[in-house]
């Protein structure tokens, strides 16, 4: 961006006289972390990936998944997601406009825009709670799963007959003896998961759960900053870098989203 | 090393007139993140109904998702702002590192999922 000054007291550079880059050292080592931490996610869903190509016939589709919509009823495919993605990007939005007015050393605006990016956190974080909450609740249907282990979605909701992951109808009395030797299973947790294969479950819930995480300790560590704005520590400083920091850690956590939400919920 | 303090940081001001011009970048960039997932969202919804070729929806779902990366990455994080070096140092090894994973991982994949339908 443009009008990028830099400029550090020279009894703070690094040894050697001068400070590499030109970036401080802390925001170096925010990036060098940032590139580990892209490291994990990108083995997580490119593992995922791998799942997806090896059971490609029967992996569960996201969009059948994950029809929910508050006070709403009926499907409403990714609508929901696209909410979430929506207050994500916009709590980026305002993160930046918070770096942004700190390089002019406005601490009101600083103030206005962490809060705000505070508030989008939250409501991502309570969004996938509340996704999550569905998921492991399930339909009220449920599904079938059979001796073998297969996941058979009922035909109708008499269920006497049901419909295989390769497609194949089953009813009558075949239907009746698998039934028996069955059980019926509700929602998904880390065994079992009545949309299809545990794996897309066990993926679900590591991949979407790392994230929260990550969107988790972002907000604590953009409260903490905020309550430092507050206090008008980085007014005393005469920089707001601190902000800066926690920025890129923000714009990481929507970065990883983005492809969350491309390879899980769109392909 | 003696005077070697980790806390060392840059003071990054800019002017009144400089913000203008960073902010309007901002908002330029944030409505094209919302268009690109506006696009990306309808095409999920519609491509059946359009009778699109999945293998063409979903390449367009995989380039229009690389192309908010680089928005996200380069404007937002500010990383097409800093020094040429520094951007080869953080973009280099893990794209390297990320492709090859991809393509050994996605190409064992194929041929487990090909070996099982025959076992």
């Amino acid at each position: 961006m443009a009008g990028h000054t830099p400029s550090v007291d020279s009894k703070k550079l690094w040894g050697g006289g001068i400070s590499p880059f030109n970036i401080g050292y802390g925001k170096i080592m925010m990036w060098f972390f940032l590139v580990s931490d892209a490291f994990s996610f990108s083995a997580l869903l490119i593992s995922y990936g791998f799942m997806r190509h090896r059971f490609e016939e029967v992996w569960p589709v996201a969009e059948n998944v994950f029809t929910h919509f508050p006070f709403l009823h009926g499907d409403h495919p990714l609508l929901y997601v696209a909410l979430m993605t929506f207050i994500l990007i916009m709590s980026s939005v305002t993160m930046v406009l918070a770096v942004e007015a700190g390089h002019r050393m406005n601490k009101k605006g600083v103030t206005i825009w962490m809060a705000l990016t505070i508030v989008g956190g939250l409501i991502f974080v309570g969004s996938q709670a509340w996704e999550w909450y569905h998921f492991i609740h399930g339909t009220e249907l449920g599904a079938i799963q059979l001796a073998d282990g297969t996941i058979a979605q009922w035909i109708s909701d008499a269920k006497n007959a049901f419909v295989l992951p390769s497609g194949i109808e089953v009813s009558g009395a075949e239907a009746a003896a698998m039934i028996k030797e069955g059980t019926e299973v509700y929602g998904a947790n880390l065994t079992v998961n009545e949309y299809g294969l545990p794996a897309f479950g066990d993926f679900f819930f590591f991949i979407t759960g790392f994230h929260g995480t990550h969107v988790f300790s972002g907000v604590v560590l953009n409260f903490i900053i905020f309550v430092n704005v507050l206090k008008g520590t980085y007014e005393k400083r005469g920089h707001y870098e601190m902000v800066e920091k926690v920025g890129l850690y923000w714009h990481f956590v929507d970065l990883v989203w983005v492809f969350v939400f491309t390879f899980f919920y769109l392909i | 090393m003696s005077d070697f303090d980790r806390t060392a940081e840059y003071a990054s001001h800019h002017s009144e007139e400089d913000g203008k011009a960073m902010r309007k970048t901002i908002w330029v960039i944030f409505w094209v993140l919302l268009g690109i997932t506006a696009v990306e969202v309808s095409l999920g919804l519609t491509w059946k109904d359009l009778g699109l070729a999945w293998t063409f929806v979903k390449w367009t779902f995989i380039i229009l998702t690389l192309f908010k990366a680089y928005y996200i990455v380069a404007y937002y994080m500010h990383l097409k702002h800093e020094y040429k070096n520094f951007i080869y140092m953080v973009s280099i090894p893990y794209i390297v590192l990320v492709a090859y994973l991809i393509v050994m991982l996605l190409v064992e994949a194929i041929f487990v999922h090909d070996t099982a339908q025959i076992l």
